[in-house]
């Protein structure tokens, strides 16, 4: 699960890097987007795995049991959230930028014009 | 409980400022009376803890190192401070610069958005929380930077949006691999912890994580071009608020990272800080030297002074971080200032471009003054605060004999007279051009006002250095022994 | 595009997206679910409907401002950490209430729900204001 995981997340950066340096501008956004997860991702499994374990007990009559850590959970649901806005952000500035310019290539962005 | 309220406030003022979002008026007054409420608290806040010291609470009851801690210092306090200052004098510029439609599009929601950001950042004990008020800040500088949606803040917003998402991507990355390794998020906890351990191999990798994360935000070479291909482009009074603010967050995190967690291979970090500092200043300054926009020169000024704050996190000694919250302080004054100054040249005469402005100091002295004071000040000359600044900055660092970084400070210093000189020689001394965009343009009142206040303040930063340099050097004292943050929060 | 299918659906689905999100909202308080999940229903409920019908007819049929929402949203969030001051508590400490005790009916509530109540409305209210100015032509 571990190697899956690395592996996984080694070919999300790899494709968000790849998008990121694209031309077109939408697929920068994709890029955010698969960065975001890959990095989410990387939240789970670098705060360690733990698999079969209640993250919760009622109260303590069974110590030996062990629990799982919710706390990484937690956190990667904030970040979820606040790279839900921060792209939703993007894409509306993209859109108008696209209705102002009609283009999606990122040679517009320079200013010398 | 007063630690709360620096967090608190702006967002009521926000929400109420959300709902009332259409009548002019009624926003521009709030908003000066809440920035003013926020100055005064905080200024409290500021007071409690250089009487009493470190000061910190446990909101929702969960003790330390389980819930979220908020903790002032004299540092946070201090920024604090400063940061609701420039907010005041940025919202009484405001309605005399920013165009109605953005003024009621939310212009004023989202400052307070942007303080709540910043304060939080300057008062949490804990790294998730940090990231969190970290994207508050970021968000709402999002929106304000793209507020009005010309084309060419469109462009702006995007590399500024594109690469500040990246930075914070890597941020939660190095949290995830720290939390990892340690299992805590308090910062105090996570920094006992680490002076017990042996070896730290993961801790530098997620160190450096942080620091590219960082260094990002607070535009260090070589992470710094974002911050001129984008600030230019919104109205000047955003742009003065962002520069006023936004990287010395990026600054004081690097402090206060720094003071608590780097415990191993010390002299490695203190080198390369050092060294990017030097770069820092350096280039920032040369670039800003090639420029012809008041804003970009400006800008790259920024880049440039950052590099002086994080000089003296490189000597890291009293003296040294010392020097450099006084500067910080001072570049928050002066910086706005300058920016606010450019404002009112725009007003006059139409353009940021220094090839259609001049003969202002022939039209209007009192103007050109105005710009004169904080830029002397960037530039250092005594008695106004930046030399004080510079001064202790160049102390520090001859007593760390670090003889090499004080020599490069004392040539940026240099450099950066030469390029206020030449905003000074092209838009104020010389013959107004014959082509220029616009003759005799009306300066609103309450635009030379917030500019006249805030030079009165850097002025008074200056006249006032001894006390406010007492503040500094109880700052400095608490950077440098992080025993005393660790022990107030944890309450040993 | 006028789709009769997807406009009657989107008719029908409102009100029931809208009473799901309650539920989900409800539940998160034990169980998996919450603010956010309930917000992101409610706001689906109304993207739906733009959809089948334009963002302007939508507009018409709602009550309240996106914008509002997310205002009203914080203000609920904020007002939730306010009871444990009263009750001698530090700011957002957790406090519990219990209704009708005893009865059929007991109920146990707590400002953690109010929160998340603030989250639910805030959420909306977000989702709406960027998904309508993204469908806006």
């Amino acid at each position: 699960m571990l190697v899956l995981l690395a592996v996984l997340i080694g070919v999300l950066y790899g494709s968000a890097v790849y998008l990121l340096l694209r031309r077109n501008i939408f697929k920068l956004i994709l890029g955010l987007i698969f960065l975001g997860h890959a990095t989410n991702l990387l939240l789970f499994v670098a705060s360690g795995l733990t698999s079969g374990k209640p993250a919760f007990l009622r109260g303590l009559e069974d110590e030996t049991i062990g629990m799982s850590d919710p706390l990484p959970q937690a956190l990667i649901l904030t970040a979820i959230v606040i790279g839900l806005g921060v792209t939703a952000f993007a894409l509306t500035l993209v859109y108008r930028f696209y209705k102002v310019t009609k283009t999606v290539d990122f040679d517009e962005l320079s200013e010398n014009e | 409980m007063i630690l709360v309220l620096p967090i608190i406030l702006p967002l009521l003022f926000m929400v109420v400022l959300m709902f009332t979002r259409r009548w002019l008026l009624f926003q521009q007054t709030f908003s000066l009376l809440g920035s003013i409420v926020l100055t005064f608290t905080s200024f409290l806040i500021l007071l409690d803890v250089y009487q009493n010291g470190i000061m910190s609470l446990q909101p929702g009851s969960w003790e330390a190192p389980f819930g979220i801690t908020l903790v002032a210092d004299t540092f946070s306090a201090l920024m604090m401070v400063t940061t609701s200052f420039v907010s005041i004098v940025v919202m009484i510029f405001s309605p005399g610069f920013i165009d109605k439609e953005r003024q009621t599009a939310g212009y004023y929601p989202l400052v307070f958005g942007l303080l709540m950001g910043v304060n939080g950042a300057f008062i949490t004990g804990d790294i998730f929380n940090l990231y969190v008020w970290y994207e508050v800040m970021l968000t709402s500088s999002f929106v304000l930077i793209a507020l009005g949606g010309s084309p060419e803040q469109l462009r702006g917003s995007i590399k500024y949006v594109t690469i500040n998402f990246v930075a914070s991507l890597f941020f939660v990355g190095a949290i995830g691999i720290l939390y990892g390794q340690a299992g805590t998020l308090n910062m105090a906890d996570l920094a006992a912890k680490m002076r017990m351990w042996e070896g730290g191999n993961y801790i530098n990798g997620a160190l450096m994580l942080f620091f590219i994360a960082f260094s990002v935000k607070s535009a260090l070479v070589p992470f710094f071009f974002w911050l001129p291909a984008s600030y230019h482009t919104p109205p000047i009074a955003i742009t003065a608020l962002f520069a006023g603010t936004l990287t010395k967050v990026g600054v004081y995190t690097m402090f206060r990272f720094y003071s608590l967690f780097i415990v191993f291979d010390q002299q490695f970090w203190q080198m390369f800080i050092l060294i990017l500092a030097g770069l820092t200043m350096f280039i920032g300054v040369l670039m800003a030297a090639s420029q012809f926009d008041i804003r970009k020169i400006l800008s790259f000024h920024i880049i440039s002074q950052v590099g002086y704050m994080i000089m003296g996190l490189g000597i890291f000694t009293v003296t040294g971080i010392a020097g450099a919250i006084y500067f910080t302080i001072h570049n928050m004054l002066s910086k706005t200032n300058t920016f606010l100054a450019g404002g009112l040249v725009y007003q006059r005469s139409g353009s940021y471009d220094l090839k259609y402005l001049g003969g202002l100091y022939k039209a209007s002295p009192f103007l050109a003054l105005l710009f004169f004071i904080p830029a002397m000040s960037l530039a250092g000359i005594p008695p106004l605060p930046g030399f004080f600044g510079k001064f202790f900055l160049i102390k520090g660092g001859f007593e760390a004999q670090q003889y090499f970084i004080t020599a490069v400070a004392i040539l940026t210093g240099l450099f950066t007279l030469f390029s206020m000189v030449k905003i000074w020689n092209e838009a104020y001394w010389k013959k107004e051009p014959e082509e220029v965009k616009q003759r005799d343009g009306k300066v609103h009142p309450s635009t030379f006002f917030a500019t006249a206040l805030l030079a009165v303040a850097v002025i008074l930063l200056g006249v006032f250095a001894g006390p406010v340099i007492e503040v500094c050097l109880d700052a400095g004292q608490q950077i440098v022994n992080p025993e005393m943050y660790i022990n107030a929060v944890l309450g040993r | 595009m006028e789709s009769i299918i997807l406009q009657i659906a989107a008719r029908h689905m409102r009100p029931l997206l809208l009473v799901l999100s309650l539920i989900v909202l409800y539940r998160g308080h034990n169980e998996p679910g919450g603010g956010f999940i309930g917000g992101l229903m409610f706001g689906a409920a109304y993207i739906l409907y733009a959809m089948a019908f334009g963002v302007k007819k939508t507009q018409k049929t709602l009550f309240f401002n996106p914008i509002n929402l997310t205002a009203l949203g914080l203000l609920v969030a904020l007002a939730s950490g306010i009871p444990a001051i009263f009750a001698g508590d530090l700011f957002m400490t957790g406090e519990w209430y219990t209704f009708f005790e005893h009865t059929a009916f007991e109920l146990k509530l707590g400002t953690p729900l109010l929160f998340d109540v603030g989250v639910y409305f805030a959420v909306a209210g977000m989702l709406m204001m960027v998904m309508f100015s993204l469908m806006e032509e």
